[in-house]
């Protein structure tokens, strides 16, 4: 399957995390001097208990929350100096929900992906409708484009976010917490998408509840502790028992299981 | 895309409207034949000899500016509340969101009261509403805090301020000619419009009108939110700063002509996306001609029905809060 709509010349590639500090109303530090990479081709996940900071990191990444100290490059240019549209050509942002007020059709939504490409008065035209079209059926979606996207399911309404930030042509793809109200099937569907479209060259950092699927995605980890403690690096060598514990606060163990050919991450059994 | 259904309604809306326009223009107390009519409009145009100078003078001076000036306002109001439901992500509000009506109603008491002529009661109820939108759009910055929601907030703070001004107006005002003046000028009246209305307002809503035609497929991404908006590259706070400066200078000359008329900006842009979807690229455009043949066929039956004229606000009422009861039973999955 071949997902890829990206430009050409698309190798080295970065997003670059350094000492990025973000405080919100500069009341408490939510994010302490972080660093780290992004390159094409890499999956990232973003571990932490509930409202350490993962979506803010993420919205940092998009410049949709500015750093209060520290700076984030993109392909060696300072962020910050960056305008918006020029970002939302380079990097795109799958929210964890969408809630619309009016019954688009899923074509109609797809389309606005090519906003960052269009100047600010014009339409698109028939060949940026083919271009919502084939992202569409990129994901195999195509059948549902004139459906209202008020009335698609979860699992589609994801795709249809994905497929939007495909037509947006973006190098970096940043996905809030994508499998987080999908049924097992759809959640697998989706990590697949991922992993497809690492394979063909997008970044891909990505918010996650599950330390599961980054065993299945098999990319690196960005992991917040309870303490805030910020650690990062490839999933086999940082990801063990010890760290999931200070994470969570559980138990929770990695084992390597003959069945599926894979480590797990699994909790134990409830007495 | 396929366009073949949006230009067929909109061939099909400005055919309607054509016969409307020469129907309203035939119909009145003078004379209702609209033979008379075509003579006049031959005569002008050189092409028949010999006119009808008491029929030339009712059709040009007295129905035709009242006709356009009934389209073009039409044409604003159904505009503006398209816009602002877009750019609220609301399709349940009109444009008197943001305190225009109050503001232009405390402007028209204003000069009512001071006894000032109708040009002037015109320039003061624009600048009223104005002023209240300036107003409205300052208390975020003041507060520095841009969203959207601060905004409704804010239009609802100046409304009601702006209200209760009228209402302290309208408590000390002369009860007979005054209050009656103010209070009939909120009910909405096009019987004294004359042809300087007609230039007065058609600059404003030619550049607001071609303004939010080019704007209008961003409506639909403001229409997202904020975050998904600012993710798609867009400057939120400028794009959304020229839609409201245009849709509230649309209302704001609205008003001013022919007071406050309420429900064309609520009911219109539903019917609209009923008959042609929610993509506001297609919208725009028919919302503003359907808003004008509306408006159009209640000023007429406004001027034809009885001897009293019957103010605007209530004939818009009367067929606009049935009709909206009905669009909100055919949408109703849309009510949260």
């Amino acid at each position: 399957m071949v997902i890829s709509m990206l430009r050409k010349t698309q190798t080295s590639l970065q997003l670059k995390i350094e000492q990025v500090s973000f405080s919100y109303n500069g009341s408490e530090e939510i994010l302490k001097s972080i660093s780290f990479t992004v390159n094409s081709g890499q999956i990232i996940c973003i571990l932490g208990p509930n409202g350490i900071g993962k979506t803010t990191l993420l919205t940092c990444l998009a410049k949709l929350n500015s750093p209060t100290s520290g700076k984030i490059l993109l392909n060696g240019e300072d962020m910050s100096l960056i305008e918006h549209r020029t970002i939302a050509r380079n990097v795109g942002y799958v929210p964890q929900t969408i809630a619309p007020s009016f019954d688009y059709s899923v074509l109609e939504y797809v389309v606005t992906g090519l906003a960052p490409w269009l100047g600010i008065f014009e339409k698109p035209k028939e060949e940026h409708y083919q271009q919502a079209l084939q992202a569409l059926q990129k994901i195999g979606i195509e059948h549902i484009k004139d459906k209202p996207y008020t009335r698609i399911s979860a699992g589609e309404l994801q795709m249809v976010s994905i497929a939007r930030v495909l037509a947006q042509k973006v190098q970096f793809v940043l996905m809030d917490e994508p499998t987080s109200h999908l049924d097992f099937g759809n959640q697998l569907k989706v990590l697949n998408i991922i992993k497809e479209m690492a394979k063909e060259g997008y970044g891909i950092v990505l918010t996650t509840h599950n330390p599961d699927q980054v065993l299945l995605l098999e990319g690196k980890v960005a992991v917040f502790d309870r303490e805030r403690q910020f650690h990062f690096g490839n999933w086999s060598d940082i990801l063990n028992d010890k760290l999931l514990k200070s994470i969570y606060g559980v138990t929770l163990k990695i084992c390597e299981v003959e069945q599926v050919s894979r480590k797990v991450c699994i909790a134990p059994r409830i007495e | 895309m396929d366009n073949t259904k949006f230009r067929r309604l909109f061939t099909i809306l400005i055919v309607l409207l054509i016969i409307t326009f020469f129907i309203s223009l035939s119909i009145g107390r003078y004379s209702n034949d609209p033979l008379d009519v075509l003579n006049t409009l031959f005569s002008r145009a050189g092409w028949k000899e010999g006119s009808n100078p008491i029929m030339d003078n009712i059709v040009f001076y007295v129905r035709m500016p009242r006709i356009i000036v009934s389209m073009l306002v039409g044409a604003m109001l159904s505009l503006s509340g398209a816009v602002y439901q877009g750019v609220f992500k609301n399709p349940l509000i009109s444009p008197d969101l943001l305190g225009v009506s109050s503001g232009a109603s405390v402007g028209a008491a204003l000069a009512i009261m001071l006894g000032a002529s109708l040009a002037q009661r015109q320039i003061t109820a624009f600048l009223g509403g104005l002023l209240a939108v300036s107003i409205t759009a300052f208390i975020p910055k003041l507060f520095k805090n841009r969203n959207n929601m601060m905004l409704v907030l804010s239009g609802i703070i100046v409304s009601g301020f702006f209200c209760s001004l009228l209402s302290i107006m309208k408590f000390v005002a002369e009860e007979q000619t005054e209050l009656a003046s103010i209070v009939f000028w909120q009910m909405g009246s096009m019987a004294k419009v004359l042809g300087k209305e007609i230039v007065a307002i058609t600059p404003v809503f030619i550049i607001c009108t071609t303004v939010l035609l080019l704007l209008s497929w961003r409506i639909n991404i403001l229409s997202f939110g904020d975050l998904e908006a600012k993710s798609l590259g867009m400057n939120i706070t400028q794009i959304r700063g020229i839609i409201i400066v245009c849709a509230s200078l649309l209302t704001a000359s609205s008003v001013s002509i022919s007071g406050t008329i309420g429900w064309i900006g609520l009911v219109i842009p539903h019917l609209g996306r009923l008959a042609i979807g929610t993509d506001n690229t297609k919208v725009v455009p028919i919302t503003v001609v359907m808003g004008a043949l509306f408006m159009l066929v209640i000023d007429t039956l406004a001027r034809t029905v009885s001897t009293a004229e019957i103010p605007l606000s209530i004939l818009t009422g009367f067929v606009g809060a049935p009709l909206f009861a009905y669009l909100l039973y055919k949408q109703k999955t849309l009510v949260e």
